[in-house]
Formats: C-alpha cells, sequence, structure tokens
C-alpha cells in the first residue's frame, strides 16, 4: 500500500461524502443514506484486508464499490437531472481510476508504456469531471429553484384550497339563506293569492252595493205599480158588479170595464215578471260564477245593467242626472257567454261611465253650458263577432292614464271609492274567460269609448 | 182641470187614466201626458196657458223634472200660473228643499197615494 492507494481511499470517501451532500441522500432517500454514511467502513475494511493479506486487490474494489454506490445513488434519484450529470461528471474518472490500478497490477509493462497516455486520460477524465460538476451544480441551482417555485406554487394552491373551502360555506350559508328566503316568499305568494281571492270577492261585493240602491229602485217601481193596478182592479170589479146590479145595465160599459181588467191583470204579471227577473239578476251577480257560459241573450243583459247602474248612482247622488240609452242590434239573438261574469263587466264600464259625465257636469256647474250627461251602450253583430260599446261623454282620460287603466289596483278615484281591480277584473274575464278583446279609446273633455269584442 | 202627468215609465198613463175614470168621465179632470221634460215642454207650447196643474216624476233620462219645473217657471208662467207637484221616488230632503226653491206647489214620493192626491186635486180645482 503506497500514498497513491491511499490518497484514492480519500478520494472516494469525499466522492461519496459530496454525492450524499449534493444529493442531499439524507432527505431523499434516507435508507440507501445508511450505507452511504458507513461507506467509510467498507473503506477502511478494505484497506485494512488488504493490508492483512498484503494483497492489492481489495484496494481495486474500493474505486469500483464507491462507482457501484454512486451509480447506485443516481439510479435511485434517477428522474433528478443534476443527479444525472453529476454521476456522468465522477463516472469516467473512477472507472479510468479503477481499470488502470487494475491494468498496472496485471500488465504492469504495457502500463509503463502507455503511463503518459494513462496520465494524460486521467488529468481529462479530471477536467471532464470538474466542468459537469460545475453543470450538474447548476443544474441542482435550477431544481432547487423550481422546486421552490413548485413550493409557493403549491403553498397558494393551499391558500385558494382554504379560500375555495371559506367560499363554499359562505354559499352554503348563502343558499340556506335563499332557501328560506324562498319558502317565506312562498309562504307570501300563497298569502297574497288568497288575498287576491278574497279581494275579487270583496270587488264583487261592492259592485253588488253599488248596485242595491240601483235594485232597490228597478224593483220598487214595478211593485209599485203591481200595488197600483191590483187596487184599480178590485175598483174596476166593484165597477162591474155596481153596473150588474143596476136593473138595466149597459153592456158596452161593462165590457170596456173587462178589457181594462184584462189589461191590469197582464201589466200586473208584466212588472212582477220585471222584479223577479232583476232579483234573479241580483242573485246571479252576487254569486260565486259558475264559469260555464251559457245562450245568453245579450241585449237584454245590456240593457238591465244600465238601468242598475243609473239608478245605483243615482240613489248615491241624488242631484245627477244623465240620459242613458241602449242602441241594441235585434239580430244579435243568444251569444254563448258566461252571464254573471259579463254583467260584471258591463256594470263596471257603466259605472265608470256614470261617473265620467258626473265628474264632468260637477265640473261644468255654474258654467252656462248645455252640457247633457249621456251613457250609451251599443250592441252590434260584425261578421262572426259581437261587439258592444259602451260611450260616454264625460271627462275622458289622458294618454297617461288610459295605459295604465287596465292595471290592477290602478284607479282614479279618490281612496276608498274605488278598488282598482274593477277594470282589470274586467280585462281577464273578457279576454281569458271569453278569448275576447276590450280597448278603449279617450279624449280628455269629450268623453271615453270601451270597445268589447267577443267570438260570437 | 186639465192635468199633464210627466213620467218616464209609459205604463203610468194607464194608470192614471184608470185611477181617475171616474172624474174623466164626469169631465172633472182632463188628463194629457209625456214621457219626458222636453215632450212636455213641446206639449205646453204648443197648449199655453190650457194646462192647470203639472204632475213631474224628478229623475228621468235626458231633462229632469227640476229642469222641466225651471223651464216652466221661466216660460209658462203666464197667470194663472200652473200649479207643478214634483213626485219621486227619493223622497230626501235635499230633493224636497230644491223642489221647493224652484217654484214647485208640492213635493209628492212614490208610491203615490191616489187618494190623497185626488183630495188634494181637488182642493185646487
Amino acid at each position: 500500500m503506497d500514498e497513491d492507494e491511499i490518497s484514492s481511499s480519500l478520494f472516494t470517501l469525499l466522492i461519496i461524502w459530496q454525492t450524499r451532500r449534493f444529493l442531499d441522500t439524507k432527505n431523499r432517500v434516507p435508507q440507501w443514506d445508511w450505507w452511504l454514511k458507513n461507506y467509510w467502513f467498507i473503506n477502511v475494511a478494505l484497506i485494512g484486508l488488504s493490508t492483512v493479506t498484503d494483497e492489492d486487490f481489495p484496494l481495486r474494489l474500493i474505486w469500483l464499490i464507491a462507482l457501484g454506490m454512486v451509480g447506485y445513488t443516481v439510479h435511485l434519484l434517477s428522474p433528478n437531472q443534476a443527479a444525472r450529470t453529476a454521476f456522468l461528471a465522477v463516472a469516467p474518472f473512477m472507472v479510468l481510476m479503477s481499470v488502470f490500478k487494475v491494468i498496472e497490477d496485471l500488465f504492469p509493462k504495457f502500463a509503463k508504456t502507455y503511463d503518459n497516455f494513462i496520465d494524460s486520460a486521467v488529468s481529462f477524465s479530471l477536467i471532464w469531471l470538474v466542468a459537469f460538476l460545475i453543470v450538474a451544480s447548476r443544474q441542482k441551482k435550477a431544481l432547487i429553484k423550481l422546486e421552490q417555485e413548485r413550493e409557493i406554487e403549491a403553498a397558494e394552491r393551499r391558500k385558494i384550497e382554504a379560500r375555495k373551502q371559506e367560499l363554499e360555506y359562505l354559499v352554503a350559508q348563502r343558499t340556506a339563506e335563499i332557501t328560506s328566503q324562498k319558502e317565506e316568499l312562498e309562504q307570501a305568494l300563497t298569502e297574497l293569492k288568497a288575498t287576491q281571492n278574497q279581494l275579487i270577492h270583496s270587488e264583487k261585493m261592492a259592485s253588488l252595493g253599488e248596485l242595491t240602491a240601483g235594485i232597490a229602485h228597478e224593483i220598487q217601481n214595478p211593485l209599485n205599480f203591481v200595488n197600483n193596478f191590483a187596487e184599480v182592479s178590485v175598483e174596476l170589479i166593484d165597477e162591474i158588479a155596481d153596473e150588474h146590479h143596476k136593473p138595466n145595465p149597459d153592456p158596452q160599459l161593462t165590457d170596456e170595464l173587462l178589457t181594462d181588467l184584462r189589461q191590469n191583470l197582464q201589466k200586473i204579471s208584466q212588472h212582477g215578471s220585471r222584479a223577479s227577473s232583476i232579483v234573479r239578476g241580483m242573485l246571479q251577480h252576487s254569486r260565486a260564477s259558475s264559469g260555464q257560459r251559457e245562450p245568453t241573450d245579450l241585449n237584454a243583459l245590456c240593457e238591465e245593467y244600465l238601468r242598475l247602474a243609473y239608478h245605483g248612482l243615482r240613489a248615491k247622488d241624488k242631484t245627477f242626472n244623465a240620459s242613458f240609452s241602449a242602441e241594441l242590434d235585434a239580430s244579435l239573438g243568444l251569444v254563448t257567454v258566461v252571464p254573471q261574469d259579463l254583467g260584471r263587466v258591463l256594470l263596471n264600464l257603466y259605472t265608470n261611465a256614470f261617473y265620467a259625465v258626473q265628474s264632468r257636469q260637477k265640473a261644468e256647474q255654474g258654467q252656462t253650458s248645455s252640457y247633457q250627461p249621456t251613457v250609451t251602450v251599443t250592441t252590434e253583430c260584425v261578421g262572426n263577432e259581437v261587439r258592444i260599446r259602451v260611450r260616454d261623454n264625460g271627462v275622458g282620460m289622458p294618454e297617461s292614464i288610459l295605459t295604465k287603466i287596465f292595471q290592477p289596483f290602478f284607479t282614479t278615484k279618490p281612496t276608498g271609492e274605488g278598488t282598482g281591480l274593477g277594470l282589470s277584473l274586467s280585462y281577464d274575464i273578457i279576454t281569458k274567460g271569453h278569448g275576447g278583446t276590450i280597448e278603449v279609446k279617450s279624449r280628455e273633455g269629450e268623453g271615453t269609448e270601451f270597445i268589447i269584442e267577443l267570438p260570437a | 182641470m186639465k192635468i199633464l202627468v210627466v213620467d218616464d215609465e209609459p205604463d203610468v198613463k194607464d194608470l192614471f187614466e184608470q185611477r181617475f175614470r171616474r172624474e174623466v168621465r164626469n169631465g172633472e179632470f182632463e188628463l194629457a201626458f209625456a214621457n219626458s221634460g222636453e215632450e212636455a215642454i213641446t206639449y205646453l207650447s204648443s197648449r199655453p196657458s190650457e194646462v192647470v196643474l203639472i204632475l213631474s216624476d224628478i229623475n228621468m233620462p235626458g231633462m229632469s223634472g227640476f229642469e222641466l219645473l225651471r223651464h216652466i217657471r221661466a216660460d209658462f208662467n203666464a197667470p194663472p200660473p200652473p200649479v207643478v207637484m214634483m213626485i219621486t221616488a227619493y223622497g230626501d230632503p235635499e230633493s224636497q228643499q230644491q223642489a221647493a226653491t224652484l217654484g214647485a206647489n208640492d213635493f209628492l214620493t212614490k208610491p203615490l197615494d191616489f187618494t190623497v192626491l185626488k183630495e188634494k186635486l181637488r182642493t185646487i180645482a
């Protein structure tokens, strides 16, 4: 054993130690690192063996074993570019060292002859080693940088993940809030629907209230006739009886009295049925609509409700007076509609019309104008359609109001006087209920006209 | 005595004719009828100062009873001025007050009590 061998042994120790440090085997391959750490023990054991046996062979193994261990380490860390470069750096030198030692041992003459060549090869491999170590070190730095970047990225990702979870929690919380709000809204909607139904009902009742006075008047009138004609008839019978008991009765007078009596009885029955038809109409109006369409005498319906609306308003305002007329198309015949519903629409339009003429009358009171409040209903048959027009010469409406009148709760009347539902319900009844159309034309200060068209 | 009855109900004519049949037959009363205020004015203009008594409904389409009364007091009031009685289904004090202000001689409410009416007419006649 010579200096050369000792330096070889130290060299390998240095290489192994540098390998451990450079490749960080302690952390990356901790199990294998134990072997690397204890390489010095193998080294010492081989030197010891060489000394004891006085053979150089075990010393030659030092390079091979070191080469193998470095190779194996690099293999374990194979994806690592720096590790491979490091191996590429040390491998030629280590191979050369072990091979040349063996050649020196086996063929000393050959070795002597090519001593220069071997020396330059070793020198070259050393330069190679240094150059590649520099490259490896650079690669290692790049790798470390890359890893750091990855770590930053990972940290960022963790942060994002945490934020995401936070957001997910928030979203869940919000969703729960929204769900409960949705339930509350649904509840509110159900309540609103119930309220709407109540409102529709009370609107109906309110319009019935408006009708009551008109109905009372309309019933009282025929009843007066019934009573009067009945009383007169009793008088007539008394007269006939008187005439009968006379010694020479006048048959012409008796005939005349009998004719009158027959006429009276006819009038009693006429006025009686007029009263009962009004009561029937009122009951029909207050009854929940069956929604059943039935053949209806539209002309009679239009006229009846016109009278009711007029007398209803009259009963409320004694000073009010207006002329109203019905221009009815006799060719209309029976039209299939829901009579209660259509009655409500008509009543509504009439009430509005009378309200409009009343307003104009009040506004023009005191002026020397010849204003004659007039409300007219017209029915006509146009092709396959029935057209009902309700016209008044009242105050009229500006464009801004015209566009809103069919909206629910829109009213121009003072609070408490209108529900604002009348026209919106009318619109629904005509369009949805009957598949018809309802239009309005109006000029401020001149009047308003509603036109209903129903498929016959 | 000529009486003009103004009412938009056509059956009022039959009713009055029968209620006053004896009086009409006796020649005590003579009845004339108009279905509206406008018609009443036309009738009055064609027969000036013939009509002694006018019975008029207040609530009529077109010209109301009050307007008719105003016209009568303005245009047909040649002496002796005709007696005007207003008849209404709504016997409220405001209407009664208004009728009196406009110069009505009496104010009757429907349903008419013909016995009372006859007595009133006789005192005028």
